[in-house]
Parts: C-alpha cells; sequence; structure tokens
C-alpha cells in the first residue's frame, strides 16, 4: 500500500485546519456536548442551537490535529440549517465513507464538500480524527450526558 | 534475609564492559536488528521510536526460539529433564538481572509483566499495608500514568493522600521543593529515573537520601533507564527497582521488580495461585520464599530467558560506549532540531537521555507522525501516556523522536528532511 498523502492532505482540509469555521462559543445552544480522542489528545466542545427541529447554528471549539479540526468545520458547515433526522442520517453516510471507505455503500460524490475526508479511511489511525466531531455531534443530538470517546 | 532455594540463585555478576572506552560500530550493531531491513512504503526504515518499544536484536529473538524449540516445559516442579532445563534457563535469566541491577542478591529479583505491573504489586502489597488514614505518597510532575494510577487507587483505598512534586518549564524536577513536601506523613516517593516524554535524568541518588532522612521508601521507575544508563540499585540507594524487557531489547510481557530481601520479606504476596506457596491446604496456607511469593502462576519463562538474552546484548556492547554514542546521536539530534524553523523542543534539561520531544509551529504532533510515517520515519504523537504532565506545560500533545543503540545521525538528518515535507504537505 501506499497511498499519497495528498489523499488525506487535500487542500480543503487543510485551508479548513487552519481556519476552522464556526469556531467559538454558541450563545443560546440548546444542545451541546464534548468529544475527546483519548489516544492524542483531541478535544472539542459542540453547539447546537435547534429550532424547531431544525439547526439553526452550529459552532465548535477545540484544540487537535488538521483532521479533527477539518473535519468538525466541514461538518458545521454542512449542517447548518439541517433537520436534525437529516443530521443523524448525515452522521451514518459520512461515518461509513470515514470507516468503511468504498465498502461502506456511500459514494463521497454524494457528499458535497464533505467527500474531501473520503481519504481519511485509508489511514487507520487517523479515522478517530475524523469520526471524533460527527460522534460529538450525535451525542449533543441525543443529549448523552457522558463526554464522548473514540476509544 | 531467607536462604536461597536453589544454587541458580546464586548472583551473576555483570561482567566488565567488553568495550570500555572504545566506541560502537554502530552499522555492525544494526545488523544485528532484522527489523531495520523493513521498508515501510518502500523508504528506509527509520525507527525512532525506542522509547515505546525497543527493537529486538537477533540474540534474543534466537534465544526465545531456542528456549521453545529445546528447553521447554514448566519450571519448579517437574522432575523431569527438560523442567530442569527449563528452570535453570529461568533462573539464570533471573541471575542475569541480578547482576545488571546490582542487586545484592537474585532472590530480590521478581519477574513481573512489565513495569506497570511491578508498580501496581509494590502500590497493593507494600503501599496496601503500610499507608494509613492521613498518610501521603509523593510523585512528581513528570511521572507516566503507570507510576500515577496504581497510587491514586491505593491511596483511595486507604484513605491517603497523593501528593505532586513540581518540574521547571525546562522539564527539571525541583528537588528543593520535593524535598519540602516530604513529611513525617509520607510513606513512599514515586519517581521516574528517565522521564519517557522530556528525556529528563532525575537525581535518584539525592531524593533517595532526602527520603530516607524522613523514613520515607523509593520506587523509582526505571523503564526509560534500564536500555540507557547504567544502574546499579545499592549506589542509588532506592528501596524499589521497576523495569519492563521490551523496552531494553528484550520482549514484551516480561518485566522486573527489584527490592531489598528484608523488604520484600515482609511484604504479602500480590497474587494467589501457584508456584507462590509452599504449602496449601484449604484451613491455611503457606506461601513461598520471595521471590517466588510474587510470582503466581506459570510465568513467562521465554520471557524472562529473552529479557536474559538481552542483557547479555547490552554488556557485550558495553555500557560506556553505549553511552557514548547515545550521547553522540542525542546531541547531534538536539543541534540539528534547534536549526529547524518553527521548531520548539520540550524538555531541555542539562541531564538528558534519548528522547527528542517537539512541537512545530502550526502543525499538530499528530499530522507530523503521519507525513514522516510515509517516508519511512517512525516517531510518536500524542500525550505519551503522561497526560498530567503535558497539562503541566499546557500542551495536549509532543511529537517524540526516541533513541536506541541502533540510532545513527544519518536517522537525525532524515527527521530533519522529513520535517520539510511535513511544512509542505500541510502548508
Amino acid at each position: 500500500m501506499n497511498v499519497d498523502l495528498g489523499d488525506l492532505y487535500q487542500e480543503v482540509i487543510i485551508d479548513h485546519g487552519r481556519h476552522p469555521r464556526n469556531f467559538g462559543e454558541l450563545a443560546g445552544a440548546t444542545h451541546t456536548a464534548e468529544g475527546f480522542n483519548p489516544l492524542c489528545g483531541d478535544q472539542l466542545t459542540l453547539y447546537v442551537k435547534l429550532a424547531d427541529g431544525h439547526i439553526a447554528a452550529i459552532a465548535f471549539q477545540g484544540a487537535g490535529c488538521a483532521i479533527s479540526q477539518a473535519s468538525a468545520s466541514l461538518m458545521t458547515t454542512a449542517l447548518k440549517g439541517k433537520h436534525e433526522e437529516e443530521a443523524l442520517a448525515l452522521f451514518g453516510r459520512v461515518h461509513a465513507m470515514l470507516t468503511e471507505g468504498p465498502n461502506g455503500g456511500v459514494r463521497p460524490a454524494e457528499l458535497g464538500k464533505l467527500a474531501v475526508l473520503s481519504g481519511v479511511w485509508e489511514f487507520p489511525m487517523r479515522v478517530k480524527c475524523a469520526t471524533l466531531a460527527w460522534h460529538t455531534l450525535r451525542s449533543a443530538l441525543e443529549a448523552t450526558a457522558e463526554p464522548v470517546s473514540t476509544e | 534475609m531467607t536462604a536461597v532455594q536453589t544454587s541458580a540463585l546464586a548472583l551473576n555478576p555483570r561482567p566488565a564492559d567488553a568495550g570500555d572506552g572504545a566506541h560502537l560500530d554502530v552499522e555492525r550493531v544494526r545488523q544485528e536488528f532484522p527489523i531495520l531491513a523493513e521498508r515501510p512504503y518502500g523508504k528506509p526504515l527509520v525507527y525512532l521510536d525506542s522509547a515505546a518499544t525497543s527493537q529486538k536484536p537477533q540474540a534474543v529473538i534466537d534465544a526465545m526460539s531456542a528456549f521453545y524449540s529445546r528447553d521447554n516445559a514448566n519450571v519448579h516442579r517437574g522432575v523431569h529433564y527438560l523442567s530442569e532445563r527449563a528452570t535453570e534457563a529461568y533462573e539464570a535469566a533471573r541471575a542475569k538481572v541480578g547482576g545488571f541491577l546490582n542487586a545484592a542478591h537474585a532472590s530480590e529479583i521478581v519477574f513481573t509483566r512489565g513495569t506497570t505491573e511491578a508498580i501496581n504489586l509494590v502500590a497493593q502489597t507494600y503501599a496496601g499495608t503500610h499507608l494509613g488514614e492521613g498518610d501521603e505518597v509523593l510523585i512528581t510532575a513528570m511521572e507516566h500514568h503507570s507510576n500515577i494510577v496504581p497510587w491514586q487507587m491505593v491511596c483511595e483505598q486507604r484513605g491517603a493522600r497523593l501528593r505532586v512534586a513540581p518540574i521547571s518549564d525546562a522539564g527539571e524536577l525541583l528537588v528543593d521543593e520535593l524535598e519540602e513536601l516530604i513529611g513525617p506523613s509520607t510513606k513512599l516517593v514515586a519517581v521516574t529515573h528517565v522521564s519517557n516524554v522530556l528525556g529528563t535524568i532525575n537525581p535518584i541518588r539525592r531524593i533517595t537520601d532526602i527520603a530516607h532522612a524522613r523514613g520515607a521508601h523509593v520506587l523509582v521507575d526505571g523503564a526509560q533507564a534500564a536500555p540507557h544508563l547504567d544502574i546499579d540499585v545499592q549506589a542509588l540507594g532506592c528501596d524499589f527497582y521497576a523495569l519492563s524487557g521490551h523496552k531494553m531489547y528484550g520482549p514484551t510481557g516480561i518485566g522486573v521488580l527489584w527490592g531489598p530481601g528484608e523488604l520484600l520479606e515482609e511484604m504479602p504476596p500480590y497474587q494467589g495461585g501457584g508456584d507462590m506457596i509452599a504449602s496449601v491446604s484449604f484451613e491455611r496456607t503457606v506461601y513461598n520464599k520471595v521471590p517466588y511469593k510474587f510470582e503466581a502462576g506459570t510465568a513467562n519463562l521465554a520471557g524472562a530467558v529473552g529479557l536474559g538474552a538481552a542483557i547479555d546484548f547490552l554488556d557485550r556492547l558495553g555500557h560506556e560506549a553505549l553511552a557514548a554514542h547515545e550521547h553522540d546521536v542525542l546531541t547531534y539530534g538536539i543541534r540539528a532540531l534547534s536549526e529547524v524553523p518553527g521548531l520548539r523542543l520540550i524538555g531541555t534539561a542539562p541531564a538528558k537521555a534519548s528522547v527528542l520531544s517537539f512541537l512545530l509551529d502550526g502543525v499538530h504532533p499528530h499530522d507530523i507522525g503521519t507525513v514522516l510515517d510515509r517516508h519511512g520515519v517512525a516517531i510518536r504523537a500524542g500525550h505519551h501516556c503522561a497526560q498530567p504532565l503535558l497539562a503541566r506545560l499546557g500542551l495536549a500533545a509532543t511529537a517524540r523522536a526516541s533513541l536506541a543503540c541502533y540510532s545513527t545521525r544519518h536517522d537525525i538528518d532524515v527527521l530533519v528532511a522529513g520535517l520539510d515535507t511535513v511544512k509542505e504537505a500541510l502548508r
């Protein structure tokens, strides 16, 4: 196996990793959750403001590697305005793409900008970096009391 | 001290360094490590993760294979030929470890699964019976989780208090502050000999003198020291010394607890089971002598044999030659990394061994690790099982390159060149 690093560190990922969108605390959040990756110390707090079942606003704070920051940033841009149910469905599809790659039955092209995360699958040690934000999203929406851990 | 059980327990004195003052021929040493011929992603392997686990020389691999091929049987109970040979091999390994640590007697060597189990053993048996309500265990801010959590657990069980001696920003233990923290309630001081994140070598003799003057015992976590330093437990003056085979060219799953005989004698057993008993009835069990009292169940026999072979290997290199070589590569590495723009070394104590932790401006250590990996360079990125230390330094993670006898200046050059590509990939 000799996967190109460029598959992982695509320009969009580098950009979102360096300049994460929707970064900061969200006043008036109705749902929040903490995510933590004990393996590498990546940590994030996700804030969601739901109105009539729709994500009216979403933001995150935290520190971590380029992949975890970009994944969180891309996730927030993809979810704004989406219905809660749509967000959870998207979690499922992104999770399948990240953990199962082409075998997951998800065509990256259907996921819009999130397709840039499709290369992560080929770097098994980094999959948890990319899934952290998404697990935290599910925890926020399902109001799980315990902080999310990717371990 | 109890009389020894077999003549095999006679101490095996460490031979004088074969290469005293001699130069270590690193290319010849590298030939002894078959794994160094691996080519990850088609690139020559540059293994800079020896603080996580060292690679194994052919002699260690062969010794374990030979044990299984020719000597394997259970020890200490068979009356047959193979059991005798296996017992002899196992006890010969114990004697080698005794010599390696300059223990007064081989019976002071307890085989464990590793450093972690050795520390847990002391926490549960020694501390578990000596700690009372309000007593204190003192550790330092640079400990590995394995020298933190066992103490937290026993302190919780006994109503005792865990205290932490501070370090400087450079990663040096503040011994004066440590001294002030040792009071009449301090029963035990647990300190690492060499930090796995910073490379700092702690002044163990000074710490044991201070602790003993106030009636506290001292446990030393030697996991990172054993592969690099010449260890003499009697000169260090400590009460317990723990190490792992796999960090010093031996196999995984075998480690050592050393303690002076009289101290081990008075401690209760750790786990119950076979081999740790003298006699068992449903009413009463009489425990075996040390060290067997602490070795319940069939031990990792081949692992002990492999560790013995690793000690032979280290003896063959010669401590002085090894130390001079590793110091040369470390000094070269410090200089080379210091010249990388945007790079900051973490852990700059003058007394330092074989660890280069660093940060690179604007790049997370995990990303550094992934890019370097694709260039065949194996480093560790993360909190290195020392989260409180990283929190003290205001960090979540570092990148860590760590050295061993087979490390070269060339390895450092490849690392530094790799860092350029890291910057390029993540620009």
